[in-house]
């Protein structure tokens, strides 16, 4: 088949997006910040399951403006950094375009709703007004 | 233009997964991925908490009551394991992004040093409230 296109056009809009860097240091940098959140999101896993048993200690917990704050931070960062990760996990295995497109704007969608949902809610719990017995 | 025409040359081709010996870095390499699929699952369960927590007690109860049974107990300690490797393994990624530790002697080391982390750190977490508390 003829194909008409100049030597430049043929080559245009290939190669690299100049995106990578961003994502790369997105990626590092989340994941720095991960290493302190998690393990404080292991510690506020323990208090919950142990300290603050059952709703009214988990209320009572998410009151805390240091907790509400780094379940605030633990939430969006992790959503963030997933998100960049399993774009990469659909780009290297998946190669049908629109199968790829797919699941590239299904991922947006999971992690950023996921991430507005938590931290919507943790933020309702924390502003919440308790009327403490 | 010169196009290369498709039967110019053979390409040489990587060998398939199934030939290659497994070494320790190669399942580091695979399970760091594992864990963070199975962690993507671990941050939709953090939804489902605060979503739950917002919503009332009777959810909330609920919610707790599955992930305190034992399926769900098997679920969270398999995402506690999933955390620390994770999480070890992406420090050896922040070292060689740095250009460090890529001798492969250094490479084996911190591979075994990252599984001991996700297990000792999962069964530490686990172990610990029932020596400390009793439960």
């Amino acid at each position: 088949m003829a194909d008409f296109r100049t030597p430049l056009g043929r080559a245009r809009g290939l190669g690299s997006a100049k995106h990578g860097v961003g994502h790369f240091i997105g990626q590092r940098v989340s994941a720095i910040a991960l290493v302190v959140l998690m393990l404080w999101g292991v510690w506020a896993v323990w208090m919950l399951a142990y300290a603050y048993r059952g709703y009214e200690g988990a209320l009572i917990w998410l009151h805390s403006p240091m907790n509400a704050t780094l379940m605030t931070l633990l939430a969006a960062v992790a959503f963030y950094h997933m998100w960049l990760g399993m774009s990469t996990i659909v780009e290297d295995y998946i190669h049908r375009p629109a199968t790829k497109a797919v699941l590239l704007i299904a991922n947006t969608f999971v992690c950023f709703g996921g991430a507005a949902l938590t931290v919507l809610c943790v933020l309702m719990v924390a502003f919440a007004r308790v009327d403490w017995p | 233009m010169v196009e290369a025409s498709p039967a110019a040359r053979p390409r040489p081709l990587s060998p398939h997964l199934q030939v290659w010996r497994w070494h320790v870095t190669m399942a580091a390499s695979i399970l760091h991925r594992a864990t963070g699929v199975a962690l993507y699952g671990g941050a939709l369960i953090l939804a489902g908490w605060a979503l739950t927590l917002a919503t009332g007690p009777a959810a909330y109860g609920g919610y707790m009551g599955a992930l305190g049974s034992i399926p769900g107990k098997i679920v969270l300690f398999g995402l506690t394991v999933s955390v620390f490797f994770h999480m070890a393994n992406g420090v050896r990624h922040l070292f060689w992004d740095a250009g460090k530790a890529f001798e492969p002697r250094t490479a084996d080391l911190t591979a075994w040093i990252a599984f001991a982390v996700g297990l000792v750190g999962a069964v530490a977490v686990w172990a610990l409230p029932v020596i400390l508390r009793g439960y």
